[in-house]
Order: C-alpha cells, then sequence, then structure tokens
C-alpha cells in the first residue's frame, strides 16, 4: 500500500510539473490557435537562464523570475517579429516555431556545451521530510513544493482569466475573436500579452524543472512532447483539462514506471489514442 | 553521453515530415588524399613496407552519423584514419599505401538502428565493391551485420565498436572479425572489486532496457554473483527516462549495500539526484558510460555520493600509459577539432583498423581466392594498442585489457575517475570456464540470476 501511494504522490508531483509546463502552451493555443513548437525551446532556454542567474546569485527566488522574465521577453519578440506578421496562418506559424526550436537548441548547444545543469533547490526545501505513509518514510520537499507552485500559479492563472478585465477579453477571444476586435479591443495587444505569459510560464517551469530534475540538450522535444499530449487528453485551450490532462499522464507515467516499467511510454499514447477516439476535443475541451 | 528518447524521436521524425528537410548523411568517399601528410609516428613494422603491388584495397568505414549516436560516429571514423595515417604512409607518395597497393577509404553513416546499419553496409559491399567493411558503432547494428556476413562469406567483416557479446560468442560468422572487446568484457574486475575490496554482498540495478545494458549486466555479474554476492533487485527502465522517482521508491531502503546503475549521462545524474533526495544511502556501482564527464562535471547534491563509486571500461583517460600518451597525442595533432580525449569509439575502430593492416601486411595485400589467406592471417593478428595487448580467440573475438576505476575527489574539490587496477587478457567469459552456468543462456532481462 505504501508503495502505491508513494507512486500516486510521485505521480502528482510529477503531474504538478507538467501543468505548469503544459498552462503557457493550453493558453496561447486558446487563444491564438498558434500550436507554439518552440514551446519546449522556451522550457529550455529558461531552464538555462535559471541556471545562470542562480549561479550568479545564489538565489533560487530571482532565478526562477529571471527565467519568467527573460522568456517572455523573448517571447514578445517572437510574436512582434514573426508570428504577428502571419497572424491566422496556423500551419505557417506552426512551421516557423519548429524553425525557431531548432534555432534555439542550437545556439544554446554552442552556448552551454553538452554538459547536464542542475538548479540547486531553495534551502527551505533542500532535504527531504518526513512522510508516514511513504516507502522509506522520507519524501523529498522539493517534489511537494512542486504541488504548492503548481497550484499557487494554477489559482493566480484562474484569476486573471476570470477576475480582471484582461482575462474577460481572454476568455471572448478564445469564443470569438472577430467579435472581440469589433467591440474595439485592441486583439492584438491582447494577443501579445497572451503570448508573453505563455512563454513567461514555459522559462519558469524550465527553472522549476531542471531543479527537481536536471537540464540538457534534447529537453526541448521531450517538454514539447508531454505539453502536446497533456493538452491533447485534457483538452487544448482549457486550463482546468491541462490540470486533468497533467494529473492522467504523471500519474500513468509514474504508475507505470513501477509496475510495468517496459510498457510505461506506451501506456501515455494509448491514453492519448483512446481520448482522440472517444473525445477528441479532449477531456475538458469544447467541440471546434 | 546523451540517449535521446523515443519521445524526441517522434517530434523530430514529425518535424522532419512536415519541413521534408533531407541533411544529406555522410556519404562521401575519401580520397586518400594530404590528409596523410598529417601521420607522425614512423612505426618500424609500417604496414608500408609489404611487397604488395598493382591493386587497390579497397576499405569500407561504417559508423553512426545522425541521431543520439552522431558525435562518438565521427570519433570513430578518426579511429579508422588515424590508423591509417599511422601505418599506412609512405614517405613518397600522398594517400594511404601497403606497399605498392593503394589503400582507399569509402565512409558511410547509419542511424544506429539495425536496418539503416545492414542497408549501407550491403550498400559498400555491393555497389562500392570494398574489400574489407570496418564497422558497425552499436550493439544491435552488430548482431545485423553479423547475419549479413554470413551471406557474402568472400568479404571479410571487421567489427567497429559494437559490442553485443552474441555478435561473436554464439553462432559467429567465420568472417566476421573483433578486435574490440564486447560490454561484458569492459565489467572485467569490476564484480570481484565490488564484493572482495569494498565488500558490497547485496546489489541492486538500475539500467536501461536494451541489449547493450544486458550485457554490462550480465558482465558485472559473471564475476560478482560466482564471488558469492547476490543481486537482489534488478530495475529495467525505459531508454530516456527522466523522471526515476517511482523506481527510487522500488528500491529497498534497507539491506542493499551498493547500486549497480547502467544509465547514459544526463538519466544517470536525474537517477543520483532522486535517490539522494529520497535519503537513500546506498553506494554506486557504474557501468562503462554511466559515470563519464557529464555527470562528473555535474554539481549537485549527489557529488558526495558519487565519492567511491566504482566502474570500469576498456579505455581510462587518465591511464598514464606510454602507449596511451603517444596515442592520444597523435590523436591531437591529426585531429585538432577532436574530442579532449579520443573515446571508446576512437580507441575501438583504431584498433580494429591496426588489425586490419597487419592482417594485410602479413599476406601482402594478396585478397584473392575468396580472401581465405587474408582472413586465416588476421585470425592470427596480435599486436600492442594503445591500452595493451589485444589477440583474437577461436571465435576471432578480442580477448584485451580493462580497467577498473574509482571515483574520487581531486585537491581541486573536482571528481576524477582514478584507475585502480588493470587486467590485461580479459577473454570474452571473463575467466569463465565454457560450460559455466552463467554462459548457458545469452544475457537478458533474467539471466544471469543470483537473488
Amino acid at each position: 500500500m505504501t508503495d502505491f501511494l508513494t507512486v500516486c504522490l510521485n505521480g502528482v508531483t510529477l503531474a504538478a510539473l507538467y501543468f505548469i509546463v503544459a498552462s503557457g502552451f493550453t493558453l496561447i493555443f486558446g487563444l491564438l490557435r498558434t500550436t507554439n513548437m518552440a514551446h519546449g525551446s522556451l522550457y529550455v532556454l529558461g531552464a538555462y537562464v535559471g541556471v545562470s542567474v542562480v549561479t550568479i546569485t545564489g538565489s533560487w527566488w530571482i532565478g526562477l523570475l529571471a527565467g519568467f522574465v527573460a522568456v517572455a521577453l523573448i517571447g514578445i519578440a517572437i510574436h512582434l517579429g514573426l508570428l504577428s506578421w502571419m497572424a491566422g496562418q496556423d500551419l505557417r506559424q506552426a512551421l516557423v516555431t519548429i524553425g525557431l526550436s531548432i534555432i534555439i537548441a542550437d545556439l544554446l548547444l554552442a552556448h552551454y556545451g553538452g554538459i547536464t545543469y542542475q538548479i540547486p533547490p531553495p534551502d527551505f526545501v533542500a532535504g527531504s521530510i518526513s512522510l508516514p505513509f511513504v516507502v522509506g518514510g522520507q519524501y523529498s520537499a522539493y517534489r511537494l513544493f512542486m504541488i504548492v507552485i503548481a497550484a499557487a500559479l494554477g489559482g493566480a492563472l484562474w484569476l486573471i482569466l476570470n477576475r480582471t478585465r484582461v482575462g474577460m477579453y481572454i476568455r471572448a477571444g478564445i469564443d470569438d475573436r472577430d467579435m472581440l476586435s469589433a467591440l474595439g479591443v485592441n486583439v492584438s495587444r491582447v494577443f501579445l500579452f497572451v503570448f508573453a505569459l505563455g512563454a513567461g510560464l514555459a522559462g519558469l517551469s524550465g527553472v522549476v524543472g531542471a531543479t527537481a530534475l536536471s537540464i540538457s540538450p534534447g529537453e526541448d522535444g521531450r517538454y514539447l512532447l508531454s505539453s502536446l499530449v497533456v493538452v491533447i487528453v485534457g483538452g487544448m485551450g482549457s486550463l482546468g483539462g491541462a490540470a486533468i490532462g497533467a494529473l492522467i499522464i504523471g500519474l500513468a507515467e509514474q504508475i507505470g514506471l513501477f509496475y510495468a516499467p517496459t510498457y510505461s511510454i506506451f501506456i501515455t499514447f494509448v491514453i492519448m489514442a483512446a481520448v482522440l477516439a472517444v473525445r477528441p476535443q479532449g477531456i475538458m475541451g469544447r467541440p471546434a | 553521453m546523451t540517449f535521446t528518447t523515443t519521445k524526441k524521436l517522434v517530434i523530430l521524425s514529425a518535424a522532419a515530415a512536415i519541413l521534408a528537410a533531407a541533411c544529406s548523411s555522410g556519404n562521401a568517399t575519401t580520397a586518400p588524399a594530404g590528409s596523410a601528410a598529417a601521420g607522425t609516428a614512423a612505426p618500424a613494422e609500417s604496414a608500408a613496407a609489404a611487397s604488395c603491388s598493382g591493386h587497390t584495397i579497397s576499405l569500407g568505414g561504417l559508423a553512426t552519423l545522425e541521431g543520439p549516436f552522431a558525435v562518438p560516429g565521427q570519433d570513430s571514423f578518426r579511429g579508422i584514419e588515424q590508423a591509417l595515417n599511422t601505418f599506412a604512409t609512405r614517405a613518397d607518395k600522398k594517400g594511404w599505401w601497403l606497399g605498392d597497393c593503394e589503400i582507399t577509404l569509402t565512409k558511410e553513416g547509419s542511424d544506429a538502428t539495425p536496418a539503416v546499419a545492414l542497408e549501407k553496409a550491403k550498400k559498400l559491399i555491393e555497389q562500392d565493391n570494398v574489400d574489407i567493411l570496418i564497422g558497425p558503432l552499436s550493439g544491435d547494428e552488430g548482431l545485423a551485420i553479423k547475419d549479413y556476413a554470413k551471406t557474402v562469406p568472400d568479404k571479410t567483416f571487421v567489427n567497429g565498436s559494437s559490442a553485443a557479446q552474441d555478435t561473436t560468442f554464439r553462432d559467429p560468422a567465420p568472417n566476421f572479425f573483433r578486435f574490440s572487446t564486447d560490454g561484458a568484457q569492459w565489467q572485467a574486475g569490476l564484480g570481484s572489486y565490488a564484493y572482495k575490496t569494498k565488500n558490497y554482498h547485496n546489489v541492486v540495478t538500475v539500467a536501461e532496457d536494451y541489449s547493450f545494458p544486458y550485457t554490462q549486466v550480465g558482465g558485472f555479474m559473471y564475476e560478482f554473483c560466482a564471488a558469492g554476492g547476490h543481486v537482489i533487485q534488478k530495475n529495467w527502465v525505459p531508454l530516456g527516462t527522466k523522471d526515476y522517482s517511482s523506481v527510487v521508491s522500488n528500491i529497498p531502503t534497507s539491506g542493499v549495500d551498493a547500486i549497480y546503475v547502467a544509465l547514459g549521462g544526463s538519466d544517470a545524474i536525474n537517477f543520483f539526484t532522486q535517490y539522494a533526495q529520497a535519503g537513500g544511502k546506498a553506494k554506486f556501482i557504474g557501468g562503462s558510460i554511466t559515470v563519464d564527464q557529464t555527470v562528473l562535471g555535474t554539481t549537485g547534491a549527489f557529488q558526495d555520493q558519487l565519492v567511491g563509486t566504482i566502474t570500469a571500461s576498456p579505455t581510462s583517460d587518465t591511464a598514464n600509459e606510454p602507449a596511451w600518451n603517444e596515442y592520444v597525442k597523435a590523436y591531437h595533432e591529426q585531429f585538432p577539432d577532436g574530442l579532449p580525449y579520443p573515446g571508446l569509439f576512437a580507441l575501438s575502430y583504431y584498433n580494429e583498423t591496426v588489425g586490419v593492416l597487419k592482417g594485410l601486411a602479413a599476406v601482402n595485400g594478396d585478397l584473392s581466392n575468396g580472401q581465405q589467406a587474408f582472413m586465416q592471417a588476421l585470425a592470427k593478428v596480435a599486436f600492442d594498442g594503445p591500452t595493451g595487448h589485444i589477440a583474437l580467440d577461436q571465435n576471432r573475438q578480442a580477448i584485451g585489457p580493462n580497467y577498473v576505476s574509482e571515483i574520487q575527489k581531486g585537491a581541486d574539490g573536482k571528481l576524477a575517475a582514478v584507475v585502480i587496477s588493470k587486467a590485461d587478457n580479459v577473454n570474452q567469459t571473463l575467466g569463465l570456464p565454457a560450460d559455466s552456468p552463467y554462459l548457458a543462456q545469452p544475457v537478458s532481462r533474467d539471466f544471469p540470476s543470483c537473488p
């Protein structure tokens, strides 16, 4: 029983990371209808920024903030410089972001090399804490802290979306971009805000992920794929869907790894295929 | 070393399909040109002294130039070229020579999959008409090429760096030669050292779920189990797993002296970190590619726990032996853009090529009559390579040296692998008799076993 509880806790903490990564992805897709294929690269970029800043300042929190701000600024540059020129051309935008992801990955490889980096966690969650119901009675404090971060971010995003004027614009934009524009809202500015926010969340999640696991070349594809799977299962453009999708995928990965290691990757894709077959718009998604 | 995940391949192939961007793979015929001018050493028994004349000897080189092993693949070709530059040059002519016979090298790149390796080998043998094929790089490729070799008995196949045990151990091909040791031999000395010196009696293994780690775990267990040790649990994880928390949960919290870890570079770091974070206290034992510079150079909480980790490999960067130092010096002179140290892959291909040149010299380049004389001579070739003496057994498999190292903290606070012992003339059974129960079956997830 402790085995199962521990594995479930592993799944939930992994889901917290997946949710943080996928939340930005699903926001951008929900409003802009852009499948940002560079999302994984923005994650990696944020992680490397975090590595550098934490090394210089010694503060994990400054690193987290730097990861968010730096990647949000890059997101603004990407949107203004490239994507806004091809608004509404989904396929072209996807191709441009694939190109960007390759460029970003190679630039990072040139600068940081193939070495693996880790960010040391903030002191108050550096060790392990006692939990009676897990194997060995000890559990990594940082992994539990990730649940707190995910919950806080989820709550903050919910507040922004549901309690602010910008959030109202975003929700309206998800439903009908043209009508929102016709009502006199500067839609392109809302788009820019959402893209910057989504990119910033990717950067922030990079810092969180590089602390929990590690960062090295090739992680971009991994997190892009996990984000894709999470939002496909949960429903494109839905924050709640991202949370549910992340939980399902995180739990499936960890339970699979424990009870049937050979098939754990397979299980993830079976879930995705099943969702696509039964409910193509995703669990919380609305039909297109 | 980074092993790309299946997932990444999915993404990349999707991206590639969309972009239809086909980069040309390494598919180039190297004219034996000025590169030979870089040859430095002029060894006494240069192959160029043989009295060969009249014909061209055509070598084919096969290594991985795409995918996760692209960098090692490049280094593999450096190994072939370094051997040719060192042993097959003439003062009066450019290019590579055996007496008056010119040696040409045609290169082909695979992507580490058996299917592509086979296709490229067929291309080299059937279209380019090479006489001798040197390659491939990785384990599953080697098994495919061995089977292909049986269908072309009048050509000679020499391994690259592929290290699966059964490429030569079970059902070998009569025209397939391997001057490099296999993944089990790469663990020689480790099991005994762990049991006898380190007093590790109960060990848990964590390794990736494919043929190379099976061979490595097997090589470790041959000695460890024979010494009396117990491997109480084996964890096989999918290649590219990043979150090992549930694997860590599965490891017993008491009664484990050490954990044998055979994971590549960054994956190993994730495992070490998560094990330390979960409060694990056991020591580590590393496979041949587990505790490399990628891992040692990474700072993190797990670093202190790595001190005392033991590992085994056929090369050691810090082996301060004259032949090795000379080899490394020549490598740097010939390939200024090379790696900080010629790795396992460069050394394997180097040794294979040296073996070929010695065999050719012994028959004066005579490849007539289905290469029969050459193959007989090749089976008898023995030489002192950069790491030690290499000879072939009855299955045409190398018997060679191996190192056991331990991770220690240097005066500068950095971790480094320090050579503990070197075993010479390690054979494919690691000294076990051929009828040993440990050799009764091919290595696999469940075999050998000593719970």
